[in-house]
C-alpha cells in the first residue's frame, strides 16, 4: 500500500498517484497535481492519469495518447512528449511509454539553420532521432499539456492567452526536419478531438482503509498517562516515523535512492518522497525558504514572486515572511492555523491515505478523498471534538518547538538534540496551553518512539486520527481565534504564525526546489534582474578592418603569437592519442571518469585538451561517436570557489541562480537518470584553485562521474604532478581516481618543430636563431608562450635594424638582444643610474653589515657610516631627511627591504640583492 | 603594498606645494596682468613669466629628447600599440622605472602621439586602473566595466555581483575577435598593487585574453618595482609577454644642467620679448655661475629625479617679484637649503629649554646605555643630576612640570614608546626610543636662540661637571 503525502500548505496541487490494485500513491509536489491512473486489472497496465490540482481543485485526466510535460533538467523547459503507455513492472514501479516532442532549444544549435524560418517557442517538433529512452517513470509527469498539429502550410498562431500551448508541425530525425506524414497528422488530430471529449476523471473505483491502520485511540491514551513530559522535537519524531513506515513503493524508491548513493539525512526523507525526483538532496535552508514562500503565496497570489527571492536568500532568518502573515489580520492566521493543522498532520497523512488535506477541508464534497476513510468514519466523528483540542495543541507544540530554531544551520542540530521551549508566561491561558502542549508532546513523544521501535499497527492510530484531527480543526474557529490572539500578545510563550511555518518547513521542505523553476515558466517574471535585463557582453566593432600583415616579418609575428591556434599540435601527439582515448571509451560506454592532467605552464595542457574536443566533437558529427555536451570552467575565472556550480549549471541549461542552490541542481542532476540526457565533458582548468577548505567543491566534482546516472566525463588540468596529494584529503583524492597524465617541459627539439611548424616554410628566421632561442627557453623553463615571445620580440627588433643587416632575417643577433631583454637582471642597471648619495647609501649598508656581521641594520646605523663615507670622499653631508628620502626611494625600487613603519630612524633595512652584485654594480664606475 | 601610504603621501605632499604655490602666484599674477595690461615694462611681466614657468614646471610638458633618453624607448612602446589598433595583435608590456623617471610621461607622451593616428583615433578603446584606487578586483572590474561603456552599465553605475561582472566581462572579451573587435587598451598603472589582489585573477584573465584568440588587448603595466616578475604568480607569469620597458635616469650632470637651463628658458614667443632674452641671458650666465653648479651638483647627488628639479626651481621661482625681477644664485641657494632641511630638527629649535635638557638627557642615557630604549624616570633622573650640579635654582621645575614638557616631546614624535610592550603600564616607566640622532641635536642646538651656556656644555659633555 503505498501513501505518501504532506499536504501542500499552499493550497497547491497534490500529486496523487493512483495505479492498479489498489495502491494510492501520492505525491505532493511543488506545483504538480494528483495523479490517478485509472486502473484496470491485470497486467497493471493502466488507461491514464489522472492529475489532480489542489489549488485550483481541479482535475484533469490525461489518457495514453495525450501530451504531457515530462520533469527535465531544466525546470523552466519541461520535456513535451506524448504518453503511449503506462505500465507497472514487478516491482511495482510505475512507468510510461512516450514519443518525444523536442523544442527548438534541445535540437542542436548547428541544425537549427537547416529550418531557415523562425520558430516560435511554441513550436515542437515530433522527435524521431534515436537514442532517447522512450520509457520513464510516471512520477517525472507534470501535467498534460494542449499540442495542437498543424498541417505543413498552417502558420504558427501567436499565443495569446497565457496557458500553455504547442505546436507540432515537422518532425526531426536527427538529420533533418520533415512535415509530419498526413497519417500522422490526422491521428493526432484525432487525438486532440479525443482529449477534449474524455476529461472527466474516471475516478470511479476507489480505496478503502484496511483496518489495521486505524487504531483504537485507547492505546494513544493510554501512553499519554503513562508518560512524563519528554520534549522531543516533533518534527524529528514525525520525519523518522515517515521514513520508517514507508509504504512498499516508496521504499523502493528510497532503497535505490541509497543504491544510487544519494545519502540524505533521516530528517529529510519525507521531502524525497514527497516530490517524485526533483527534490532529491535539497538542503534544508532553501526548503525552509521556500515554504516561507510557500506560505505566503497561500495568503495572497502574488506571493510567489516573493518566494523566489527567498529562496535567494539563503540562510535569513524565517520571519521574512511575517509581515504578509500578520498583515491580514485574523485571516491570515486562520490560513496559517490551518496550515499549521496540515504540518502536524504530515505523519497520519502518509499512512492516513489519500485525503488531499485542504480541498476535503475546504469543500467537503470530494467524495473521493471522503469514502478512502468510509471505515474508520464513525470514530472520526467520535473523536471529532477531543481530535481538534490536540491538533491544536500539537500546533502549539510545534509553535514552541519552533522557537528554538530560528536559524537555518541551528534547526537541524535543534532537530537532534530535539529541545522544546516550554514557554513561560503567567496567563492564563497560556498556562493552559503550555500544560496541554507538554501532553501533547509527551503523547507525540511516546507514539513516536514506539514507532521507530516496532511496526505495530497499532501506532497508526495516531496517523488516522491525526489526519482527522485536522479535518476537525477547521470548524473550532473561536478557539484557534483565542490562541491566534495569544500568540500575538504574548510573544515570548507562543511563536508567531510564520515561525511556525519555519518550524516545520523542514519537513516540507525541498517539494518546490524543482518545480519552483518550474514555476517561472508559468509566470510572466521570473525574478528581478540584478543586472540590466538582456545586456549582451560584447565589445564595440572596430570602424576600420584590420591590416594584414605586410611583410614575411609581420606574417610571421602573426603565426608566432600564442593566441594563433596551430592546425596541429606537433610534439604532444602521444599525450593527445591517451586523452582522446579515455574520453571516446568513456563515451562509448555512456559511463563517466575523471582525469588529472598536470604540467608547468605553457606546457600545451589546455590546447592538448580543446584539441581532443574539437576531434571528438567532429567524430560525434560524422556519427562515429555519441553526441556529447562540452563545458569548460576555469579555476582562475572564478571569483570563489563555489561559483563553479553556477557557471556549470549555466553552461549546461542556461539556468542563473545562486551557487548552493546550483549545487544542488547539479547534484539532482547527476543523479538521476535523465531520459534525455547526453554525456558531459567538463574540463576544469586551474583546479587547484577551487580548492576549499572542507573541499566540497572539489569532492562534489568527483563524486559526480561516479555515479552510474551521471554520464559526465571531466578532465582536470593543473600545474603541479602531485596537486591530489598535497592539497587533497583522501576522499577527493580516491575519486580523482588514478588517470593521471603529466605535460613534461619542452625540450629544445621540441620547441624548434613547434616553431618551425608555426612558421609553415616562411622564411623569416635563420635556422641558428631557431635553436638559439629552442635551446635558450629549454634551459629555462620550457614554457612554450615564452619561446614564442622572444620570436616574436626578435622579429621586431630585426624590423627596426633591417636598414643595417643584408639578410633581412632573424639572425642570432637579433635573438640574443631580444633574450637579454626579457631576461636581463634589471637591479644592475639601477645601481649604476641611482644617483650618488644613492650609491653611496648602498655602499654604506654593505659597510655597516660588515661591521655588525648582520644582514639587518638601522637607518641610524647606516647614516653613522654614510656620513663617514662622505667624509672620506669630501661630499657634503646629507641631512636625516635626505636620507630617509634616499632609502625609501631605493626602497620603492626594492633595491632595499624596508620595514615599514614610522620608527623613523630605528626603521630595519635590508638588501634584496647579494652583495656582491652590489659591489660589481658600484665598482663598474 | 606598504609603500602605497608612502607614496601617496610623497605625491600629496608635493602636489600640494605645488599647486598653493602655483595659486598664490598666479592670483597675484592675474590682478597685476589686468592692471598693467597695456605697460610693457611693468611688473605684471615679471609676474607674467613667473607664472608661465611654474605653469611650464608643473605641467611637465618636456619635450622628450630635454631628457637625453634614448628615442627606442618611446618607438617601441608606440610601435606596440599601433599594431594592437591597426593589425589587432593583442600584447602586454611593463614600463619599470624608478620613481620620477617618467614612465607615465613616456606613456602620456606615446598615445598622444598615437591619437594623432586617425585610424588608431576611431579603433582604441583605453581603460585606466590604478592600483591605489581599485584596490581590489571587484572595484576595478566594475572601473572596467564602466569605462567600456558595456551594456551592463546605467549612468554610472554599474549592476551585478562580483561574479556575475567577471563573467559578463569575460564573455564579452571572448566573443570578440582580431579582426571585427574594437581593440582594449588596459593601463595599469601602481601594477605592482594589482600584483596583491587575490589570485591574481584579474591580471591572470587580462594576460590570459592577451594570449588568446578573442579581443585584441594590450595590457601596460606601469610600476618603479625592479622585483615585479618574482610577483607574479607562474601561470600569470606564463601569459605575460615578458616585454619590459625599462626607465631610468641615465643623464650625467652636464646633461642635468642643460636640462635645468632648458627649464628656465622662456619661449621666444612670450610677449614681452626684450624681457625674455634678458631672462634667457641670466639664465644662462646662472648656469655658469660657481655657487649655483655646486647647488645643483649637491641636488644631483641626492636624488636625479627631475621632480625634486622641478621642486627646487619651483621655490627660486617665488621669490622672484618686480623689485626683484631676476633669479640669483642666492636664491637658488635658499631654495635649496628649503629643500634639504631636516624636518625633525626644525622642531627642536621650537622647544623650551626645559624640553631641551630632556632631550639632552635623553643623549646622554642613549650614550650610556648603547641606545637601548628609557622611560621618563631615567630621564629625569639624568635631569636631576644636572640641577643639583649646575643650575640650582634656575631649572628647578617639579616633577609634574618635567612630565608635563616629556609628554610634550612624546606628542611632537620625538621619542617613540616602544612597540610590543603593554601601553597600560605607568606613564614613567614606559620604554621609550629618542627618534633623534647625536648629530641632529648637536646641530640643533647651534641654531637653538638664547641656549644658556651650561646647557651646551652639558650637551657636549655629559662629564663636564668634572
Amino acid at each position: 500500500m503505498a501513501a505518501v503525502c504532506a499536504p501542500r500548505a499552499r493550497g497547491g496541487r497534490s500529486l496523487q498517484l493512483r495505479l492498479a490494485r489498489n495502491s494510492i500513491l501520492r505525491l505532493p509536489l511543488g506545483d504538480c497535481a494528483s495523479v490517478v491512473t485509472s486502473q484496470r486489472a491485470g497486467l497493471g497496465l493502466s488507461r491514464g492519469i489522472l492529475i489532480k490540482s489542489e489549488r485550483s481543485l481541479t482535475e484533469m485526466c490525461v489518457l495514453l495518447g495525450e501530451f504531457v510535460l515530462v520533469e527535465g533538467e531544466n525546470a523552466d523547459q519541461p520535456f513535451v512528449a506524448k504518453l503511449l503507455k503506462l505500465y507497472e513492472d514487478g516491482s511495482q514501479e510505475k512507468h510510461a511509454v512516450v514519443q518525444w516532442f523536442s523544442r527548438i532549444t534541445e535540437l542542436p544549435l548547428n541544425k537549427r539553420k537547416l529550418l531557415q524560418r523562425e520558430v516560435s517557442p511554441q513550436e515542437i517538433f515530433l522527435d524521431k532521432a534515436p537514442g532517447y529512452d522512450t520509457d520513464i517513470n510516471v512520477e517525472t509527469i507534470i501535467k498534460n499539456v494542449k499540442v495542437i498539429p498543424l498541417a505543413p502550410e498552417e502558420a504558427v498562431p501567436v499565443r495569446s492567452n497565457g496557458k500553455q500551448i504547442f505546436f507540432v508541425k515537422e518532425s526531426w530525425d536527427g538529420k533533418c526536419f520533415k512535415p509530419l506524414s498526413p497519417g500522422l497528422l490526422s491521428e493526432l488530430k484525432e487525438a486532440e478531438k479525443n482529449k477534449k471529449v474524455g476529461s472527466p476523471s474516471p475516478l470511479t473505483d476507489c480505496q478503502v482503509f484496511p483496518s489495521d491502520f486505524i487504531c483504537s485511540l485507547k492505546a494513544e491514551t493510554d501512553r499519554v498517562t503513562r508518560s512524563t513530559v519528554k520534549t522531543k522535537n516533533i518534527q524529528m519524531e514525525i520525519e523518522s516515523r515517515h521514513s520508517a513506515s514507508k509504504s512498499s513503493l516508496s521504499k523502493e524508491r528510497h532503497s535505490q535512492r541509497v543504491a544510487n548513493g544519494i545519502n540524505t539525512p533521516g530528517a529529510r526523507k519525507k521531502l524525497q518522497l514527497n516530490s517524485p525526483s526533483k527534490s532529491r538532496n535539497k538542503l534544508t535552508g532553501c526548503d525552509v525558504l521556500e515554504l516561507l514562500g510557500d506560505d505566503c503565496d497561500a495568503l495572497e497570489p502574488s506571493a510567489t514572486k516573493r518566494k523566489v527571492t527567498f529562496t535567494k536568500i539563503l540562510g535569513s532568518p524565517p520571519k521574512i515572511s511575517r509581515t504578509s502573515g500578520e498583515s491580514d489580520s485574523p485571516l491570515a492566521i486562520r490560513g496559517d492555523w490551518s496550515k499549521l493543522a496540515e504540518t502536524v498532520r504530515i505523519a497520519p497523512y502518509r499512512r492516513g491515505q489519500d485525503s488531499s488535506p485542504k480541498a476535503k477541508n475546504l469543500d467537503g464534497k470530494d467524495d473521493d478523498t471522503w469514502h478512502l476513510n468510509g471505515r474508520n468514519e464513525e470514530e472520526e466523528t467520535e473523536e471529532r471534538a477531543r481530535k481538534s483540542r490536540k491538533t491544536t495543541k500539537r500546533a502549539a507544540a510545534s509553535k514552541s518547538n519552533s522557537k528554538s530554531d530560528t536559524n537555518l544551520a541551528e534547526e537541524q542540530e535543534l532537530m537532534t538534540r530535539s529541545p522544546v521551549v516550554i514557554p513561560r508566561s503567567h496567563r492564563k491561558c497560556v498556562q493552559k496551553t503550555t500544560a496541554l502542549i507538554a501532553e501533547q508532546l509527551h503523547f507525540l513523544n511516546i507514539s513516536e518512539q514506539d514507532r521507530e521501535d516496532d511496526y505495530l499497527p497499532s501506532t497508526d492510530c495516531s496517523d488516522s486520527s491525526s489526519s482527522e484531527e485536522e479535518e476537525s480543526m477547521m470548524p473550532c474557529t473561536p478557539k484557534r481565534k483565542m490562541r491566534s490572539s495569544t500568540t500575538l500578545s504574548t510573544p515570548k510563550s507562543l511563536r508567531k504564525p510564520s515561525d511556525i511555518i519555519s518550524a516545520k518547513t523542514p519537513r516540507k521542505t525541498n517539494l518546490l526546489l524543482g518545480f519552483e523553476d518550474f514555476d517561472f515558466s508559468l509566470q510572466p517574471e521570473p525574478r528581478t534582474p540584478k543586472t540590466p535585463r538582456n545586456a549582451t557582453p560584447r565589445i564595440p566593432i572596430r570602424n576600420q578592418a584590420t591590416e594584414k600583415p605586410a611583410n614575411v616579418l609581420e606574417e610571421a609575428r602573426l603565426r608566432l603569437h600564442v593566441s594563433t591556434i596551430p592546425g596541429s599540435l606537433p610534439c604532444r601527439e602521444e599525450e593527445f592519442q591517451d586523452i582522446y582515448n579515455f574520453v571516446e571509451s568513456k563515451l562509448i560506454d555512456g559511463t563517466g571518469g575523471c582525469m588529472y592532467i598536470s604540467g608547468v605552464p605553457g606546457t600545451g595542457k589546455t590546447v592538448t585538451v580543446h584539441e581532443v574536443i574539437r576531434c571528438l566533437q567532429q567524430a560525434a558529427e560524422n556519427d562515429e561517436l555519441p553526441s556529447f555536451q562540452f563545458i569548460e570552467i576555469n579555476g582562475m575565472k572564478l571569483t570563489d570557489p563555489h561559483q563553479a556550480y553556477v557557471q556549470i549549471l549555466q553552461l549546461l541549461t542556461g539556468q542563473k541562480v545562486t551557487a548552493t542552490h546550483a549545487a544542488e541542481l547539479l547534484a539532482k542532476l547527476f543523479s538521476t537518470p535523465g531520459p534525455k540526457r547526453k554525456t558531459t565533458v567538463l574540463i576544469v582548468d586551474e583546479l587547484d584553485l577551487l580548492w576549499t577548505r572542507k573541499q566540497d567543491v572539489m569532492y562534489n566534482l568527483f563524486d559526480w562521474p561516479t555515479q552510474k546516472q551521471a554520464k559526465l566525463i571531466i578532465l582536470a588540468i593543473a600545474n603541479t604532478m602531485d596537486l591530489p596529494e598535497r592539497i587533497m584529503m583522501n576522499r577527493v583524492a580516491s575519486r580523482l581516481g588514478l588517470t593521471r597524465m603529466s605535460f613534461q617541459p619542452y625540450t629544445y627539439k621540441q620547441l624548434q618543430q613547434i616553431i618551425s611548424s608555426r612558421l609553415n616554410h616562411i622564411k623569416a628566421f635563420e635556422e641558428d636563431a631557431i635553436q638559439l632561442v629552442s635551446r635558450k627557453v629549454a634551459a629555462l623553463s620550457g614554457d612554450a608562450r615564452r619561446c614564442l615571445d622572444i620570436c616574436r620580440r626578435s622579429t621586431e627588433i630585426c624590423e627596426f635594424s633591417s636598414q643595417k643587416s643584408a639578410s633581412g632575417l632573424v639572425s642570432m643577433a637579433h635573438v640574443m638582444k631580444a633574450i637579454d631583454e626579457m631576461f636581463s637582471s634589471p637591479y644592475i642597471n639601477s645601481i649604476r643610474n641611482a644617483s650618488l648619495h644613492e650609491q653611496m647609501f648602498l655602499k654604506a649598508i654593505i659597510a655597516e653589515f660588515r661591521r655588525s656581521g648582520l644582514e639587518e641594520a638601522t637607518v641610524q646605523q647606516i647614516y653613522h657610516q654614510h656620513v663617514a663615507l662622505c667624509r672620506i670622499e669630501g661630499l657634503q653631508i646629507p641631512t636625516v631627511s635626505e636620507i630617509m628620502a634616499i632609502c625609501s626611494r631605493l626602497g620603492a625600487c626594492r633595491l632595499l627591504l624596508v620595514e615599514s613603519n614610522n620608527k623613523y630612524l630605528h626603521v630595519r633595512v635590508r638588501l634584496n640583492i647579494s652583495h656582491d652584485d652590489v659591489m660589481y654594480a658600484l665598482k663598474q664606475e | 603594498m606598504e609603500n602605497a601610504s608612502h607614496r601617496y603621501k610623497e605625491f600629496y605632499v608635493k602636489d600640494f606645494v605645488i599647486s598653493a604655490l602655483m595659486e598664490n602666484c598666479l592670483g597675484f599674477n592675474f590682478s597685476t596682468r589686468n592692471d598693467l595690461h597695456g605697460n610693457k615694462c611693468g611688473g605684471g611681466g615679471v609676474m607674467l613669466w613667473r607664472g608661465n614657468l611654474m605653469e611650464k614646471l608643473n605641467q611637465q610638458e618636456f619635450s622628450f629628447l630635454s631628457y637625453g633618453r634614448e628615442l627606442k624607448k618611446p618607438l617601441h612602446l608606440l610601435e606596440l600599440l599601433k599594431r594592437t589598433t591597426i593589425h589587432g595583435e593583442s600584447n602586454s608590456a611593463l614600463i619599470i622605472g624608478p620613481r620620477g623617471s617618467g614612465k607615465t610621461m613616456l606613456l602620456n607622451h606615446v598615445l598622444k602621439e598615437l591619437m594623432e593616428v586617425k585610424q588608431v583615433r576611431e579603433n582604441l578603446l583605453q581603460v585606466h586602473l590604478n592600483g591605489l584606487l581599485q584596490t581590489n578586483d571587484k572595484i576595478a572590474l566594475k572601473e572596467i566595466t564602466r569605462q567600456l561603456q558595456m551594456e551592463n552599465v546605467v549612468g554610472d553605475k554599474v549592476f551585478g555581483s562580483f561574479a556575475e561582472n567577471l563573467a559578463f566581462l569575460l564573455e564579452a572579451l571572448k566573443k570578440g575577435d582580431r579582426d571585427s573587435s574594437c581593440p582594449v587598451l588596459f593601463i595599469l598603472d601602481e601594477f605592482d598593487l594589482f600584483v596583491h589582489h587575490k589570485n591574481q585573477t584579474l591580471l591572470y584573465n587580462l594576460f590570459d585574453i592577451s594570449q588568446s584568440a578573442q579581443t585584441p588587448v594590450t595590457v601596460i603595466g606601469i610600476t618603479c618595482r625592479q622585483d615585479i616578475l618574482e610577483l607574479l604568480e607562474k601561470r600569470v607569469k606564463s601569459r605575460f609577454s615578458h616585454r619590459q620597458i625599462y626607465l631610468m635616469n641615465s643623464f650625467d650632470f652636464k646633461q642635468y644642467l642643460r636640462i635645468f637651463k632648458e627649464q628656465l628658458y622662456l619661449p621666444a614667443e612670450f610677449v614681452y620679448k626684450p624681457f625674455v632674452q634678458k631672462w634667457n641671458k641670466n639664465v644662462q650666465s646662472l648656469s655658469e655661475d660657481r655657487t649655483v653648479q655646486d647647488v645643483l651638483q649637491n641636488h644631483f647627488h641626492c636624488s636625479k629625479d627631475l621632480r625634486s628639479l622641478h621642486m627646487l626651481l619651483m621655490l627660486a621661482l617665488s621669490s622672484i617679484t618686480v623689485s626683484h625681477p631676476f633669479m640669483t644664485g642666492s636664491d637658488l641657494l635658499e631654495a635649496s637649503k628649503l629643500c634639504r632641511m631636516d624636518s625633525k630638527a626644525n622642531i627642536v629649535h621650537g622647544l623650551s629649554v626645559l624640553e631641551i635638557c630632556l632631550i639632552i638627557a635623553m643623549k646622554h642615557l642613549n650614550d650610556v646605555y648603547e641606545g637601548e630604549p628609557f622611560n621618563f624616570q631615567m630621564v629625569y633622573n639624568e635631569f636631576q643630576k644636572f640641577i643639583q650640579r649646575k643650575a640650582h635654582s634656575m631649572y628647578n621645575f617639579e616633577k609634574p612640570v618635567v612630565m608635563k614638557a616629556f609628554e610634550h616631546l612624546l606628542q611632537l614624535e620625538l621619542i617613540k614608546p616602544i612597540e610590543g610592550l603593554p601601553v597600560r603600564a605607568q606613564r614613567e616607566y614606559l620604554l621609550m626610543k629618542l627618534l633623534l640622532d647625536n648629530n641632529q641635536i648637536m646641530d640643533a642646538l647651534q641654531v637653538y636662540p638664547n641656549c644658556p651656556t651650561d646647557v651646551k656644555q652639558w650637551a657636549t659633555s655629559s662629564l663636564s661637571w668634572l
